[in-house]
């Protein structure tokens, strides 16, 4: 079982991310369970939604409580909500900022997190370059996909072109691509520095 | 077809396939993308002839559904919470009047406090209205109820309520087997009622019975129910031939042959009892977990018989019946030796129902530890402090206020 939990507020698709990624695992042939953390979906309200993905049937309902992943959608929810509760150092965490962990102020949460597991990705400015809204989740869908390898950069944009259409569904597609390739250049820079 | 997609569409979809000709309905979360859906059938022509009826209450919606059931129409609606409560004279009457009208009850607590989140209080309260209560599992077993649903209110006159977890279904996205039209007219034969208003054929429905005759309809509408128990797992069956798949029926019994202690509950929390009693096995435990799926009618012998030998039943419930504890326990009571019955009452209002905690109650369970009314997860210091407010003077002012004002951050929690 992978589990995965997604943080942001009411309006930057995060209920939607979980659900399309339980969709690409789907699309890969496993089993898959999205759901929302029911609150009454506000916008700029904290709002958590988890998805798991499993070879099995998934029975449990509880929420997300000891994560594999997570991922942050808006970086000023980092000091008011639990985002890393019950996340362990060899989980992945993807956040959605331009800035560094330091910068950030959890430099020293992440200390004894795997350094190849552990990425910001400049999301939001992704998605208005190609969306042309300030809307991170397929951007980071696309990341997550790089940085944890449990879905395919194609099963995300199967699961974006399924769920929308037309220009919308074109540009989180280009957006979710291009974080892809982000992660991947980063990743090819952390192999390299440390090679070097 | 296989499909990830959202509980309520799913049920929808399978809504839609047994070609309701009436569905009305008003908007309540988390009810809400059913109708939608259904709606957006009606428009695109997919599910034609129907009529979509946008009402202006919950009473007006069953009261419509009452009507074109009347007339000879399959009819539909779905509600929740407060909507259901609102709706509560008009469900007396469908039942009373033996209409076959299908409700999805998409479950969320009861106000005051105001609370949008999943429990069973909104159908428990209707409990002894005289419909047909069905309790989903899985987004796969409320889709599946639903048509099922259709057949058993229409052989026996009697509406059913399929009841589904609010947001922990309707708004989850897992994989449901949608089946076609014609699998679904295969089963579903065309609705034939014992009673029509019709000009062609005047009759009226909803006579006035005075004492010489209501405890005799009254009697007959229980003979429907215990008819039910019988219907019920025939038509489970069938479905499992037609469809290759086990829903619906009167109880799921879950590794209960040699358990010693068995935890009973209905919904979609059974899931997460299952993985912690498989935990609990691989430590040597003798646990086993009965599902409910028929609470109308109550399957007494069903329950006996699964229960069995077992010394110990905890009865985990999501409603409350203030001033007395447990209403799923009160049914079970009546199957099995009350002394070996424990109520744990949890999920109230949306509260999660982790393993972790289902793991602590169990074991005071199995050290003989468990009261017999438990509120799981339940915070003493929260409580203390409004009761100490209380004692410390007259106006100690509004309690939910009171208790969110202690707590701080709202939403700052995860499970």
């Amino acid at each position: 079982m992978f589990e995965v939990r997604v943080h942001g507020r009411g309006g930057q698709g995060v209920v939607t991310a979980a659900e399309l990624l339980s969709v690409a695992a789907f699309l890969e042939g496993r089993h898959a369970q999205a759901f929302p953390s029911f609150g009454s979906e506000r916008t700029g309200a904290p709002v958590v939604a988890f998805c798991r993905i499993d070879d099995h049937a998934i029975r449990s309902r509880e929420p997300v409580v000891r994560p594999d992943a997570v991922i942050i959608q808006d970086v000023t929810l980092l000091h008011q909500v639990h985002v890393f509760e019950g996340l362990r150092p060899e989980g992945y965490l993807l956040v959605n900022s331009t800035r560094g962990f330091d910068e950030l102020g959890i430099g020293e949460f992440v200390r004894d997190f795997r350094r190849d597991r552990l990425l910001v990705v400049p999301a939001t400015e992704l998605a208005r370059q190609h969306v042309g809204r300030p809307v991170p989740n397929a951007a980071l869908l696309g990341g997550f996909a790089a940085l944890s390898g449990r879905v395919s950069l194609e099963s995300v944009t199967t699961a974006i072109g399924q769920r929308f259409a037309g220009r919308v569904a074109a540009g989180n597609i280009a957006a979710a691509t291009a974080a892809y390739e982000f992660v991947r250049a980063e990743q090819e820079e952390m192999r390299n520095a440390q090679a070097g | 077809m296989l499909r990830q997609v959202e509980g309520s569409r799913a049920v929808a979809d399978a809504v839609a396939l047994c070609r309701p000709e009436v569905v009305c309905a008003y908007p309540i979360s988390p009810q809400t993308h059913i109708v939608e859906a259904l709606a957006a059938h009606v428009k695109s022509g997919r599910l034609s002839p129907c009529e979509f009826v946008t009402v202006e209450s919950e009473f007006a919606a069953m009261s419509v559904a009452i009507g074109a059931s009347a007339v000879g129409a399959r009819a539909y609606t779905a509600t929740a919470s407060q909507g259901l409560l609102y709706m509560a004279e008009a469900v007396y009457n469908a039942s009373g009047l033996g209409l076959p009208i299908v409700m999805t009850v998409a479950n969320r607590a009861i106000g005051a406090p105001i609370n949008i989140w999943n429990d069973h209080s909104d159908s428990m309260s209707q409990r002894d209205s005289g419909w047909i209560q069905l309790y989903a599992e899985t987004n796969q077993e409320a889709a599946d109820l639903h048509v099922q649903a259709f057949r058993i209110a229409e052989e026996l006159s009697l509406p059913v309520m399929v009841c589904m977890d609010g947001f922990i279904l309707t708004h989850a996205w897992e994989q449901v087997d949608t089946p076609s039209q014609e699998e679904v007219d295969a089963f579903l034969p065309a609705y034939e009622p014992r009673q029509v208003l019709d000009p062609a054929d005047p009759v009226s429905i909803g006579a006035m019975v005075g004492p010489e005759a209501f405890t005799e309809v009254r009697y007959l509408a229980h003979a429907r129910q215990m008819q039910a128990l019988e219907l019920i797992p025939d038509v489970a069956s069938r479905f499992a031939e037609a469809f290759g798949r086990n829903s619906g029926g009167l109880v799921h019994p879950y590794r209960t042959d040699d358990a010693e202690t068995i935890v009973i509950a209905l919904g979609s929390v059974l899931g997460t009892i299952k993985d912690t009693v498989d935990e609990m096995r691989r430590d040597g435990v003798r646990m086993g977990v009965l599902g409910i799926t028929s609470f109308r009618p109550f399957p007494l012998d069903a329950v006996r018989t699964a229960v069995g030998e077992a010394r110990h039943v905890v009865v985990l419930e999501k409603a409350l019946a203030v001033g007395i504890g447990g209403i799923v326990t009160a049914n079970v009571r009546m199957a099995v030796t009350p002394e070996r019955v424990s109520t744990v009452i949890a999920g109230l209002g949306g509260r999660a129902i982790t393993k972790a905690s289902l793991h602590r109650m169990l074991a005071d369970a199995i050290a003989g530890r468990l009261e017999p009314l438990t509120f799981l997860d339940l915070n003493h210091e929260l409580i203390g402090n409004e009761l100490a407010r209380m004692a410390a003077g007259r106006r100690s002012g509004p309690m939910a206020e009171n208790l969110l004002r202690d707590l701080g951050a709202v939403a700052s929690r995860i499970g």
